[in-house]
């Protein structure tokens, strides 16, 4: 049993009590909701007559559905369900009188980009939301939990959830960093050496060089995607690097209020002789750029390796390849470039802040996207987009050929016009490459980080962006 | 607490959902996800799986086993979003118990929530009760949650099942709402003891 981890004391500190199945009820101190999983919970307290208990611990934004051009977005939307959604957002927030950042706000954008940039996600909370890649905001040392929305109404009406406390793992990523490799590589890298189920019962405490030398936006990468690996939350010690982040954003304390968030902030990071339940190593020494080559996260390479064949993949895993394989209609032992690409689709929660779009710029100035490509840049959040345009990054991203939209999930999912088409294949810097995530169940994701997106846009292929960058 | 039942024992027939790391995208197109109540997530539930090319029903196990309540599934069931658009399609298409190799931990979590027990046995087991459904789909199995076995064919066989999630269907506490805001006095406390949380 672990002891002394940051992952112990932020659940000592908000646990109310022990419930009668053994299960801890917990207080959650950030609660996050958007229009897809949160109505069903808001119904669910009118049939019982609840209030909200802690509305101005609850912030809400749209970003499942939400459409992402200018004309698209104009009320009502052209969906009906999806204005419906987010009409009954509107009415449950201003209701419960929580705060909402509805698009004309210039603050919308996807609930795991807005938290951080507000400043609202902080070392020390217990954060969830209806929404698996909550893990997100572990980045700054809290812990972030993806719910289901009858607990959205339990949180919704106690400020809480039942929970059992999880096995911590500490996963030491050690090396460092090429050019042109990045946060995302790195949890693609931790992937696929723990396996899409590996993290399962376990929580992750990131550490080590690789992960201590990436800033607060590649830890929001690195967060974001522990479900992948199966682990319900991961998390990253504060440390400077997570202060200077947070200093004088809008829900970021001031003066000495700052002082004492410091000390709190401290008090949770993980003791040095802190005991785990168990330690991993992953080597990130010098990696590649990695692609996904099959059809959950775990099937990935660095791009200069080839696609394992059977005999190289465990026997338990030989199943799901041959299923990749035919999907994916890629050869095992042959190489991942040159595979043909029809989108390249930039954004998401996991890859939709302003380093990502500058890095991608980096790959995109000067150079012009494929005639056969179709390209699309959907920032994070609307304040991503304000910061991309001020710095003129949406600029090079325009001249390069690709559109230039406004905040949302988008082709992630593909909940709103952003789809994928049947048999396309698309270049994603998103987090699931699951059979039909994007679009069509015919549809291909390859899974790679903002910079190969970019790459593989402009050559028409999959390829490995330092080759482009030198 | 009243009007939550306690759940001891499921017993029905089985549906077979053969594959490891089925994750929610394939239970639960998102694009179905647009609807403000569950209601009507039963027809959606494996919705492409179900069908072919065309748009018709193929031999998918939902498809064949109809009248079935209990899923039976390999590894890492569930994994993926967090939507609980998932369990409330298979429960609403007839599901009243699930077990398998192992679940994604969300996805458990959702089952606790609607009372639908989740329990795990070894490959083996799994493999041998999928295949007794295929070779007899009209044969009765059951579920015990008290005992922690599933019987079929004849024999009684162990199997796990989450601690919590087990006391709660027992006790009926699974509904989890009321449970915790008997506690709410306590929960202000933790609150307010929160350098981050403004004193109410």
């Amino acid at each position: 049993m672990s002891n002394g981890t940051l992952y112990d004391k932020v659940w000592d500190r908000h646990t109310v009590t022990t419930l009668p199945n053994g299960q801890d009820q917990l207080f959650i101190g950030l609660h996050l909701i958007h229009e897809v999983t949160s109505p069903q919970a808001f119904g669910m307290l009118r049939e019982r007559d609840i209030d909200v208990a802690f509305p101005d611990r609850t912030f809400a934004t749209t970003d499942h559905i939400v459409p992402t051009t200018p004309e698209g977005r104009e009320r009502p939307l052209k969906d009906d369900q999806a204005e419906n959604m987010l009409s009954a957002l509107e009415q449950n927030t201003e209701e419960a009188g929580i705060t909402f950042y509805g698009l004309d706000t210039g603050k919308q954008g996807i609930t795991h980009v807005v938290a951080p940039e507000l400043g609202l996600s902080q070392p020390g909370m217990t954060v969830v939301c209806g929404d698996s890649h909550t893990a997100t905001h572990g980045a700054f040392g809290s812990i972030g939990i993806g719910i289901g929305t009858t607990q959205i109404r339990d949180v919704l009406a106690t400020g809480c959830i039942a929970a059992d406390k999880q096995k911590v793992r500490r996963v030491e990523v050690t090396g460092e960093l090429g050019d042109g490799v990045y946060a995302k590589d790195v949890i693609l890298k931790i992937i696929q050496d723990l396996g899409v189920g590996g993290g399962v019962g376990h929580v992750y405490e990131y550490g080590g060089e690789a992960i201590k030398s990436l800033d607060m936006e590649g830890r929001l990468a690195v967060c974001n995607m522990s479900i992948e690996g199966g682990a319900r939350a991961g998390y990253i010690n504060p440390d400077e690097t997570t202060y200077e982040y947070l200093k004088g954003r809008e829900f970021a304390p001031e003066g000495d209020a700052w002082d004492e968030h410091i000390e709190y902030w401290e008090s949770i990071r993980s003791d040095e002789d802190a005991e785990y339940d168990d330690v991993v190593e992953v080597d990130a020494d010098g990696i590649a750029p990695m692609v996904s080559w099959g059809i959950n996260p775990g099937q990935v390479i660095e791009v200069t390796d080839p696609v394992p064949t059977p005999e190289e993949v465990p026997q338990q895993d030989r199943e799901a390849a041959q299923k990749a394989y035919d999907h994916m209609d890629v050869e095992p032992g042959e190489s991942m470039q040159g595979y043909d690409v029809d989108v390249a689709f930039l954004g998401t929660c996991t890859n939709g802040r302003v380093s990502d779009f500058r890095e991608a710029a980096k790959v995109l100035e000067g150079r012009s996207v494929d005639d056969d490509v179709w390209a699309l840049a959907v920032p994070g959040s609307e304040t991503v987009r304000a910061e991309c345009e001020k710095a003129g990054i949406d600029e090079v991203f325009r001249e390069a050929g690709f559109e230039w939209r406004q905040a949302g999930c988008s082709m992630c999912l593909a909940m709103n016009d952003d789809k994928l088409g049947a048999g396309e294949v698309c270049a994603s810097s998103s987090n699931r490459n699951f059979i039909g995530r994007q679009g069509d169940k015919a549809g291909k994701t390859v899974l790679m980080s903002p910079a190969m997106v970019a790459a593989a846009a402009v050559e028409g292929e999959v390829v490995d962006v330092r080759e482009v960058l030198n | 607490m009243a009007g939550v039942p306690q759940i001891r024992r499921i017993a029905g027939t089985g549906v077979p959902i053969r594959g490891d790391d089925i994750d929610t995208d394939q239970i639960l197109p998102a694009r179905f996800m647009k609807e403000v109540t569950f209601d009507n997530m039963g027809e959606y539930a494996f919705y492409d799986a179900r069908r072919d090319e065309n748009g018709e029903r193929n031999d998918h196990p939902l498809n064949t086993y109809t009248g079935a309540n209990i899923a039976v599934v390999n590894r890492n069931f569930g994994c993926g979003s967090s939507r609980e658009h998932a369990p409330q399609g298979l429960m609403r298409w007839g599901m009243e118990g699930i077990v398998g190799e192992s679940f994604a931990e969300i996805f458990r979590d959702n089952c606790k929530s609607l009372g639908v027990p989740a329990m795990t046995a070894d490959a083996e087991t799994v493999d041998r009760l999928q295949t007794f459904i295929e070779e007899n789909p009209e044969a009765g199995i059951e579920l015990d949650v008290r005992e922690k076995t599933i019987t079929f064919d004849g024999e009684v066989v162990d199997a796990e099942i989450d601690h919590a999630m087990r006391e709660a269907l027992l006790e009926g506490t699974w509904d989890t709402t009321a449970v915790m805001r008997s506690n709410m006095d306590r929960v202000r406390d933790v609150a307010n003891s929160l350098p981050y949380v403004e004193d109410r």
